[in-house]
């Protein structure tokens, strides 16, 4: 093994580890100005939020240096210790962890705190390499049970929290899953749904009610009409399918409108008893529904106009007045590409969309050329967590996803968040380093 | 063989490029919408950010000749509340500081959190300045709060109400039609305060600033480019002499009338009164809506302007412009009599074959019906309907060179013009060569189908006392300091020589100071006054009183018109009101045992004991 670590700084990839290092250097520089107002000096010390950032960031630069001097070996051998150490930590959290903003997902030191759900990222997608490495692919039942216990163990710890943004994140493994050979069909039908959604909810909460009908009347008609074109177009579309195939076609399509009005009803009634008012606010809000609290858009609403007002080449380093002065609230975590929009505008938000992309797909082309199964599982992993970050965050801030709160990679405020991207990156780098001599 | 089957897959990695891509180009779009094409956030930005302070300029006063202040600016504050910039309220302690119940607080920051977070709504309206004075002082206890300055008019004298018009709040109309006034803002609704009101209202100024969510000023000319500070408006300095006017309003209190003073040698308007009047000062602040109303409901209709926009026929007076006219025409010469002949007209009072002088004392009808026959007929053109429709339509010019059937300029809105009547206008009535002079004689008396104002009234007492010309009438002496608006007191001749008023101006003389001249209740030791009654028929009630006069003879200050509605004869009430008012203005004082027969509502009428002259 000797001969090939001479080369591990030579097979290192440099393409992403610059783009990444871009993408922390973009997002330190939106920090500063994120907590220093149109008004204000800069003040260059360490007490300062940017300056707290700047030692995570110190932090988890040795920390990545220490993992690329580390064989990749020693990740596949730790896997178990470090799943198990990752559920341990998510339950430990729930009893003593401290309660912020509704939630119990802190460990507090001091004035620093550690988020235990953002290492189980790293966690659960090791062992979910290490499971379909192991079972060679996900084609039968025991692959397909192992790999949704793997997920959804930490998963459901993460919910009790309860921490919902990031339990969505953990969506981002159906790449993984997909690429190891799960029914295209799930994604196909996970698109389905949420158009399902969308139109559940928006003829929940706006179509005519009929009073005898009570909160039903409005998914009903919507039902009654999407039968109608429903029959309209088995009729119609009979006539291209070939005799043979029109049978299980047939049962196909009905079991399909079953499932999706099953759906529906489940959906509809989940929104109607289970969330809370201000959840329901929430997706009325995205969905552009009057609701009767003005101030239940006031977040979206401000963070759409600081956007609006960057233009083309936005106002300038430090000099955004709409998060600057306030009017974002959380403009510093959760809806920092709020300030980075506003501050450079259309140039630049443009510039960071194509870069989180970018690291994305370089990610997956990464994995493609990967003759380890663990390396190819992890790196899709770690591609689909990345993108659905990127997804959830910046859908949210442009008005395209319901207000989620989970942190932009490498953008938003907070250590934790950037020690784990930077390991799961460092990890990714080394693994992919040795992919000329290691074959698991 | 590890991941054989795996590999098989290895195409799915385009399934998944393309969902990243597919996201991306979704972002994208959505920030080319939100960024480059959606101007109104860019707007909305400025809105949130940018805190305008729109400060109001001080509305230029309103003097009189002399410079003394008739209405002059002053402020009331209304408290605003800005809902997003609230902070820890203690709602108790506040809603006793702004003065009003605990419930109509709570009420007040209920209704205006409803309408905005971002745009003020007012909590109360009108708090005086010594109220806005305590309140200011602890205004720093309550962010949030604000008291906006609003210019109201004080009315120091309280006189030429309908002249200097109201001030109020602008309505949604003048909202729509000029970017000026925002929402509560004042405007000069009537009057010299509407029709100056640009160069009354000054400019608004405007800061802005920078504020943060909390509306805390967060920094300061940033956008000093577009700050301007304001422009206060121009004072404004009337023609109006104060005492005069004053002693006006005094006469005419209680009475329905009006007069009209006018400096002859300038066109400058010295008193402008309509009675019934009111206090200006009700029709300002929290008063007004009411004070409105009942106005609005009073049969004398107080809030009409008889001065410029009543008509009445002239009456005698009439004879005046008649003589002038027709001695101008040749038809006659001062020395020409006519015989008093009761066939053709009514009169009154023994004369039989008066000289012009003598038949304007003795206001002799059957005299100037004699004289417009004339007028209307010595030129021949055939037949004699067509003979006075050419002559009614060169009388008509001539009549109408003295003002008459104009609008004087129309210095006033709703300037009446009234009537002197054309052929056309006969024609239409009786039919085209169907009428002449016998048909429509009764106005060569300043009776029939001739109307005039009071304000044409006084103009013709300006042109007699100027023997021959008169300048517009006007209302403003000075705007700003620097003259009068372009194109006032024009001067406008009536083509008749200044030799042929003589006789008038003797008959008129005589009117006043002959022993049984109509008008001998305008008599004043020491000043030649000129003067005509008149009596307006205005059956069935009592006939108008109507005067008009100039003085003194010799270089005239002064020329006006009197009426008092529903009064008797000219020289009852008219006269002796116009005559104190020469008095007052020509010496500065008047003689109060004199005066006070005159003051208040006019008595009901004794049995008449003599037959009224006209």
């Amino acid at each position: 093994m000797s001969a090939h670590r001479q080369n591990i700084n030579r097979n290192i990839d440099w393409a992403l580890l610059s783009m990444f290092a871009l993408l922390a250097l973009l997002g330190w520089l939106n920090l500063v100005a994120a907590s220093t107002g149109p008004d204000s000096e800069i003040s260059w010390t360490l007490g300062t939020m940017y300056g707290r950032q700047l030692i995570w960031l110190g932090l988890s630069t040795a920390v990545g240096l220490l993992i690329l001097r580390i064989e990749g070996e020693f990740f596949l051998r730790t896997t178990w210790i470090n799943y198990a150490l990752t559920l341990a930590l998510l339950a430990a959290v729930l009893v003593v962890g401290r309660k912020v903003g509704g939630a119990r997902s802190w460990f507090g030191f001091g004035g620093f705190g550690i988020q235990p759900s953002e290492f189980a990222k790293f966690g659960t997608a090791v062992a979910l390499s290490w499971w379909l490495a192991r079972q060679q692919g996900l084609h039968d039942m025991k692959s397909m049970v192992g790999a949704l216990m793997i997920i959804g163990l930490p998963a459901g710890l993460i919910l009790l929290q309860p921490d919902a943004g990031t339990v969505l994140v953990f969506v981002g493994f159906v790449f993984a899953l997909y690429r190891e050979g799960m029914n295209g069909f799930v994604l196909v039908a996970g698109f389905s749904a949420l158009v399902m959604v969308v139109f559940t909810v928006i003829t929940g909460a706006t179509t005519v009610q009929y009073p005898w009908l009570g909160p039903w009347s409005g998914i009903l008609r919507f039902w009654l009409i999407a039968s109608v074109v429903f029959t309209a177009g088995v009729l119609v579309g009979r006539n291209l399918v070939r005799p043979r195939n029109r049978p299980r076609i047939t049962r196909n399509l009905i079991l399909s409108a079953i499932a999706a009005l099953a759906f529906s009803a489940v959906l509809h009634t989940t929104m109607a008893t289970v969330l809370r008012s201000h959840q329901r606010e929430r997706i009325h809000v995205l969905f552009g529904i009057e609701v009767d609290n003005p101030d239940a858009d006031y977040n979206i609403r401000n963070a759409r106009i600081a956007i609006g007002s960057g233009g083309f080449s936005g106002r300038g380093w430090c000099e955004g007045p709409m998060t600057g002065f306030g009017f974002v609230p959380e403009h510093e975590t959760d809806f920092i590409y709020c300030k980075w929009s506003e501050e450079w505008g259309f140039l630049g938000s443009s510039l960071l969309v194509l870069l989180f992309a970018a690291i994305v797909i370089r990610i997956f082309f990464i994995a493609e050329r990967q003759r380890s199964n663990f390396t190819r599982v992890y790196a899709y992993s770690f591609g689909g967590i990345l993108f659905m970050h990127m997804l959830i965050n910046i859908g949210m801030v442009l008005g395209l996803a319901p207000v989620i709160g989970i942190p932009l990679p490498m953008m938003s405020y907070g250590g934790s968040s950037v020690l784990a991207f930077s390991i799961m990156l460092a990890v990714l780098l080394r693994l992919d380093a040795e992919r000329f001599s290691v074959l698991r | 063989m590890s991941g054989g089957r795996a590999l098989n897959e290895s195409g799915r990695i385009w399934t998944v490029v393309g969902i990243v891509l597919t996201i991306t180009s979704i972002f994208i779009g959505r920030l080319v919408h939100l960024q480059l094409i959606d101007n109104d956030l860019k707007v909305r930005a400025s809105d949130l950010t940018e805190n305008r302070t729109i400060i109001k300029p001080s509305r230029g006063m309103i003097l009189d000749r002399h410079g003394e202040v008739l209405v002059a600016s002053e402020a009331v504050y209304d408290l605003v509340v800005l809902p997003r910039g609230l902070a820890d309220l203690d709602t108790a302690a506040c809603a006793v500081w702004a003065g009003i119940s605990r419930e109509a607080m709570d009420a007040s920051l209920k209704k205006a959190r409803r309408f905005s977070r971002y745009k003020y709504t007012a909590v109360r309206r009108r708090i005086a300045p010594e109220e806005h004075a305590r309140m200011a002082a602890s205004l720093y206890a309550y962010p949030g709060f604000e008291l906006w300055r609003k210019p109201l008019r004080s009315h120091r004298h309280a006189v030429a109400t309908h002249l200097i018009g109201e001030y109020a709040e602008a309505s949604r109309d003048d909202l729509d039609r000029d970017a000026f006034y925002r929402l509560g803002d004042f405007k000069g609704k009537t009057g010299l305060e509407s029709i100056y009101e640009e160069a009354l209202r000054g400019e608004k100024g405007r800061r802005s600033v920078v504020v943060d969510a909390r509306n805390r000023v967060r920094q300061v000319g940033v956008a000093a480019s577009k700050d301007r500070p304001a422009v206060d408006g121009l004072d404004l300095t009337t023609t109006l002499d104060l005492d005069l006017q004053q002693h006006a309003e005094l006469l005419l209190a209680g009475k329905t009338g009006s007069v009209v003073a006018i400096e002859p040698s300038t066109g400058e308007v010295l008193a402008i009164v309509s009675a019934p009047f009111f206090d200006p000062n009700l029709m300002l602040g929290a008063t007004r809506g009411k004070a409105y109303d009942s106005l609005l409901r009073d049969p004398q209709k107080p809030l009409f302007n008889r001065a410029v926009r009543a008509t009445y026929r002239p009456g005698s007076i009439f004879k005046l412009v008649q003589g002038a006219i027709a001695m101008d025409e040749g038809v006659i010469h001062a020395g020409t009599r006519l015989p008093c002949n009761r066939d053709l007209i009514g009169c009154h009072g023994p004369h039989t074959l008066d000289d012009l002088s003598s038949a304007v004392v003795h206001s002799c009808n059957p005299y100037f019906y004699q004289v417009m026959e004339r007028w209307i007929n010595h030129r021949n053109t055939g037949s004699h309907f067509a003979t006075a429709a050419d002559g009614l339509d060169r009388w008509r010019a001539q009549v109408m060179a003295f003002g008459f059937g104009t609008k004087l300029g129309n210095r006033l809105r709703g300037t009446a013009a009234g009537n002197i009547p054309a052929a056309a206008y006969y024609d239409k009535i009786y039919g085209k060569r169907h009428w002449d002079f016998r048909t429509i004689y009764s106005i060569a008396i300043g009776e029939g189908e001739l109307l005039t104002t009071p304000l044409q009234m006084a103009n013709l007492a300006a042109i007699l006392a100027n023997r021959g010309w008169y300048r517009e009438p006007h209302y403003v002496k000075d705007l700003g300091g620097i003259g009068p608006p372009a194109g006032v007191g024009t001067r406008t001749e009536t083509g008749i020589e200044a030799a042929q008023f003589k006789p008038i101006l003797d008959g008129m003389q005589n009117v006043v100071e002959e022993q049984g001249g109509t008008g001998w209740r305008a008599r004043i030791p020491g000043i030649q006054i000129c003067g005509k009654t008149g009596t307006v028929q205005n059956d069935p009630l009592e006939d108008h009183s109507v005067f008009i006069a100039f003085a003194p003879r010799k270089n005239p200050q002064i020329a006006l018109s009197v009426y008092v509605e529903s009064a008797g004869s000219g020289g009852d009430w008219a006269a002796p009101i116009a005559a104190l008012l020469i008095e007052q203005y020509l010496t500065g004082q008047v003689d109060s045992a004199k005066q006070a027969g005159y003051l208040g509502a006019i008595p009901p009428a004794p049995a008449p004991t003599q037959a009224p002259a006209p």
